[in-house]
């Protein structure tokens, strides 16, 4: 169940085509699924990317994209997995979280092979690419797809690779119209990890964790060059919940006006569209090389 | 007459004693935080407000934290007081009769559905919460109106329970229904945090806490009657219906106020009372004054432990309150055993 390990995707050349090929065998010649459940959003963006989206017979309720994916059964979310819906539809490969150890358990019970997936580095999504592209037998796929947002993000990195790195400071969730309970990236993760490719420096990097509640003397303290600030959706935040920002004034990034929106889901879903959130990162930290 | 001369003596020593301790805490927390900050540049003038980092870690981070930390403090352990004389029960608390979880589903409700608007520089979950708590004190007011007809204080703590039940299961129906980024949102929102960043909302608080400190205010000598027995207070003269209407509201705007403010901070409400009362007696010309200075220094302290233990990230207040008052009430109750 587990994921290609991570240092087999940074080996290259020879040595990572045989590599490859020992992990792809057992999938050419072992089964192959063609009925899909994919509760994670995440996979289900991969799976579609990569080709295998008629395989997919149901995804979970907080799917929204690609566009066919809504089309499609939805069986539960993290919390509340529909495990009788699942068992109904036959499956031959569940993709679940990492802790839904109660769903898990089940479909090892019901012998239902499944998938076991967690957010975790920018790393981890291509490793997860490729071996779901194994599992669900469309392994060439995958692999070109995880080498596609390789190449994009490695294009990403050296396009900054020259430019000073403003401390950023990335928040993707806070109480609307207030400074309370902000939520921001930690030092680890593929939020992290997207803000290091994009040409910024981590002002939490420090804090070896995905998310971290931040409280408005640590925003005056690690006294971010830029602020970041991602959303769902346009109407999940408007201009009184910025202007809030603008009580700390001596913050460099609200002096300057450096505080930035990025609205849309790319941000907050591990998945495919990495690259392209990553680039629109790179984009407002870095105008001047993304005009 | 002596009696009244040595009341008033314990009282002038107890409001001495717990003032003092409110005024060194809400002198001492504002300068100790998880960063360093130089006093001399708090006040220089010379350098701009705007730019000024160590005025704004001082003014905008940590004083309004100790004000809503004593407001919070101070609103719920009046209310636990009062809650605790009405309804004769040692258990009772600022939740106890659904205030607290009639404010927790305002706020669960506009988290879970995004509400976002502001009200004279209030932001949108404080708004909903206290409208919650305004709710849950409606029911509350109803129930005292089905006391007149002759319920008895048994039924209303029941009652009281009931409601907070209900509410409760709305709101835990609410989280189940909302997505991960929601439900985490909301166990945020009910571990409790003072870190305000405005005035506003101290402010805004300050009206309904306000109120409640009206009512209290005239509170203590029939408490003291009604905490011997309705019969007797009726005996001398008390209007037990009319005193337990009064105590109910004033102390259900309180619990609003608080909750709104730096969310269900429970533990308080229940333990600083009896903390109080183990200190100076039963009387409650004494405990109501004294909970709410106690309160407020208590919940201060914790706060400030919150936000430097684990520093530079912090631990909900909540916990902080549960490790240290649990010990330190539990020491209070053996300590001359």
């Amino acid at each position: 169940m587990a994921a290609v390990p991570r240092e087999i995707v940074r080996v290259r050349g020879p040595k990572r085509a045989a590599l490859l090929l020992i992990l792809l065998l057992p999938a050419a010649v072992g089964a192959q699924a063609h009925r899909i459940i994919s509760i994670i959003p995440s996979t289900t963006e991969m799976l579609f990317a990569m080709g295998a989206g008629d395989r997919v017979i149901a995804v979970g309720t907080y799917d929204r994209y690609p566009p066919e994916a809504l089309k499609l059964p939805r069986v539960g979310a993290l919390v509340d997995p529909n495990v009788e819906q699942i068992l109904q539809m036959r499956p031959d490969l569940v993709v679940v979280y990492g802790t839904q150890t109660e769903l898990k358990r089940r479909l090892e019970r019901a012998n239902i092979p499944y998938y076991s997936y967690a957010h975790q580095g920018l790393a981890d999504i291509f490793s997860t690419i490729r071996s779901l592209g194994m599992r669900a037998g469309v392994a060439s796929a995958g692999d070109a797809l995880a080498s596609r947002l390789e190449r994009e993000l490695a294009g990403i990195l050296a396009r900054v690779a020259n430019r000073p790195r403003p401390k950023t400071l990335l928040v993707f969730g806070r109480e609307p119209g207030s400074l309370r309970n902000i939520n921001a990236s930690g030092g680890t993760g593929f939020l992290h990890d997207m803000l290091e490719t994009a040409g910024g420096s981590d002002v939490l990097a420090d804090i070896h964790r995905q998310s971290v509640n931040m409280t408005t003397e640590m925003v005056l303290a690690r006294m971010p060059e830029v602020i970041i600030e991602m959303a769902y959706t346009a109407e999940s935040i408007n201009k009184a919940d910025l202007d809030a920002w603008n009580r700390l004034s001596a913050v460099p990034a609200v002096k300057n006006h450096r505080v930035v929106l990025l609205i849309g889901e790319e941000f907050v879903v591990p998945g495919p569209r990495v690259a392209t959130a990553t680039a629109r990162m790179a984009a407002a930290l870095h105008p001047e090389v993304f005009k | 007459m002596h009696g009244r001369t040595d009341v008033r003596r314990r009282l002038v020593a107890t409001l001495a004693g717990f003032g003092a301790l409110a005024v060194l805490v809400c002198l001492l927390a504002p300068l100790v935080g998880s960063t360093s900050i130089h006093l001399s540049r708090v006040f220089d003038r010379s350098i701009p407000f705007a730019d000024n980092i160590d005025a704004q870690v001082f003014f905008i981070a940590r004083l309004p934290r100790v004000f809503a930390a004593a407001i919070v403090g101070a609103g719920l352990a009046l209310s636990g007081v009062v809650f605790q004389a009405l309804l004769r029960n040692p258990l009772a608390a600022p939740d106890t009769l659904g205030v607290s979880a009639g404010a927790t589903l305002g706020a669960m409700l506009a988290l879970t559905a995004h509400a976002d608007f502001t009200l004279l520089g209030i932001s949108v979950v404080p708004l909903t919460s206290f409208a919650g708590a305004v709710g849950a004190l409606v029911i509350v007011f109803a129930l005292s109106l089905a006391r007149r007809r002759g319920t008895s204080s048994t039924v209303l703590l029941l009652g009281g329970i009931a409601i907070a039940a209900l509410l409760n299961a709305a709101g835990r129906f609410i989280q189940y229904l909302s997505d991960v980024t929601d439900t985490f949102r909301t166990v945020q929102w009910l571990m409790g945090s003072l870190d305000v960043g405005s005035y506003a909302p101290i402010l805004a608080s300050l009206v309904p806490f306000g109120l409640a400190c009206i009512g209290f205010v005239t509170l203590p000598r029939v408490l003291d009657l009604i905490s011997l027995g309705e019969e007797a207070a009726e005996a001398r003269g008390v209007d037990v219906v009319r005193t337990e209407r009064l105590a109910l509201v004033s102390a259900s705007l309180s619990t609003g106020a608080a909750v709104s403010l730096g969310g269900p901070v429970l533990f308080v409400g229940l333990i600083v009372p009896h903390i109080v009362r183990l200190i100076v007696g039963a009387d409650h010309r004494l405990v109501l004054p004294a909970s709410a200075l106690f309160g407020a220094s208590f919940l201060i302290v914790c706060d400030l432990i919150a936000r430097t233990i684990v520093a530079p990230v912090e631990m909900p207040v909540g916990i902080i309150t549960a490790i240290i008052g649990g010990p330190f009430f539990l020491w209070l109750l053996f300590r001359g055993k």
